[in-house]
């Protein structure tokens, strides 16, 4: 009885350490980011790895995303002699909510994971201690620009994953369902707003940029130098990525179109 | 060098395309683009009511759109509600005794701004104003007014 007490506050605190690391980490990465200044380069690199080599997934799955919108979408929608909305509903959806959450989750399982992983090596194979011992600040070197590069790459990605299914749900919905072309469009644009639904999706992908690659390098910079943490810390980046951007969706809705 | 320079490449293509996108959500997805103002010639036509008519709903002849309304705002001076339209170039052959109603599309539909011609020989241009109009159906008071008319007829029984 007293063991599993043990046990609870063990993990407990275990929990609360693993968030003050967390945190101590976001800071040092901050403090080392008007160092990129310096070298644009090594935040090219990463912008390349995050954002341009995630475009294909990004662009085919928004690409589905939309044309299956288009179809469920038409069902229902045809059913009350409102096929002329489809526009409305598949550019809202998109926008407000799989846009940013659909391509947080990819970046997450593609980029996100590769990063703890490589972070995870890094440092089982000594090179972050080398690089201390060379007087070259590993957060700064090699933290810093991973994490701006996933924060700017997040939004540019959520912006086409919906520009691109927009472009599938007209495919489907004009082209093969025979919604007007017109109503497809106007519709859309008389009901989406730019302020309301395009800015707050914009912002909601920022925060998920900024929590995913925040979670990733953390997983990576704090795993068990071994082959087994490693693994563990990269499922651990993708399970914990999933539920914060869910977790944090919800919230920032809440905020935003709660009223 | 030739392989740091492709990645820069591809790095400006990559958030270009981006940028690409943003715009393409602010312009053809939402009203960003409704704000800068159409070409066309303005009409105006007072209502005792607008119902739920709103700015960029579609203005109509014979089922077929020719513009769009542009502008509802509310006149204290009549206590009537002035709603501006702005009409394709290639309709000015409207005539100035042309009826504007507005109609509801469907029973849950939009509503929108049906015009019925006239037989007058002058046309409307740019910042006329057609006279005869009839206002949106509200359908609480259509409702009313058929109870009271029942209740009337019942009466005299």
């Amino acid at each position: 009885m007293l063991n599993a007490i043990a046990r609870l506050g063990h993990t407990g605190m275990a929990t609360l350490a693993s968030l003050g690391r967390a945190h101590l980490l976001l800071g040092a990465m901050l403090i080392g980011l008007p160092a990129l200044t310096l070298r644009p380069r090594l935040l090219m690199q990463q912008v390349y790895f995050i954002g341009v080599l995630s475009t294909l997934i990004v662009v085919v799955s928004g690409l589905f995303v939309g044309m299956v919108l288009g179809l469920q979408g038409y069902y229902v929608l045809s059913q009350f002699r409102a096929a002329e909305s489809l526009g409305v509903m598949v550019a809202a959806s998109l926008v407000r909510e799989l846009g940013p959450v659909v391509t947080a989750l990819l970046v997450a399982g593609r980029a996100g994971s590769a990063l703890t992983a490589e972070i995870g090596l890094m440092k089982a194979t000594e090179q972050l201690s080398g690089l201390e011992m060379m007087a070259v600040d590993p957060v700064r070197r090699v933290l810093s620009p991973r994490f701006l590069g996933g924060f700017i790459a997040m939004p540019l990605l959520a912006a086409m994953f919906s520009a691109v299914g927009v472009l599938g749900g007209w495919f489907v919905g004009v082209g093969l369902l025979g919604v007007d072309d017109g109503a497809y469009w106007t519709q859309m644009q008389a009901k989406l707003d730019f302020g309301e639904d395009i800015v707050n999706g914009v912002i909601k992908s920022l925060v998920f940029g900024f929590v995913v690659t925040w979670i990733a390098l953390y997983e990576g910079y704090d795993a068990t130098p071994t082959s087994a943490g490693v693994s563990r810390a990269t499922t651990r980046t993708v399970v914990h990525s999933a539920l914060a951007v869910l977790g944090l969706d919800f919230i920032l809705t809440a905020l935003m179109f709660g009223d | 060098m030739a392989r740091s320079h492709l990645v820069e490449v591809l790095v400006g293509v990559f958030m270009a395309l981006g940028f690409v996108a943003l715009f393409f959500l602010a312009m053809r997805v939402s009203n960003l683009s409704a704000a800068a103002g159409g070409e066309g010639y303005l009409l105006s036509a007072r209502f005792d009511n607008v119902g739920s008519l709103k700015v960029r709903s579609p203005v109509s002849i014979a089922g077929v759109r020719i513009g769009r309304v542009e502008s509802i705002r509310f006149d204290q001076e009549t206590y009537q509600a002035v709603v501006g339209m702005r009409i394709d170039p290639q309709f000015d052959r409207l005539p100035t005794d042309t009826f504007a109603n507005i109609y509801t599309a469907g029973l849950l539909g939009e509503q929108y701004i049906g015009l019925d011609p006239g037989g007058d020989v002058d046309y409307l241009g740019d910042g006329d104003q057609v006279e005869f109009t009839q206002s949106a159906l509200v359908l609480e008071k259509m409702i009313s007014q058929l109870l009271f008319s029942m209740a009337e007829g019942g009466g005299d029984r």
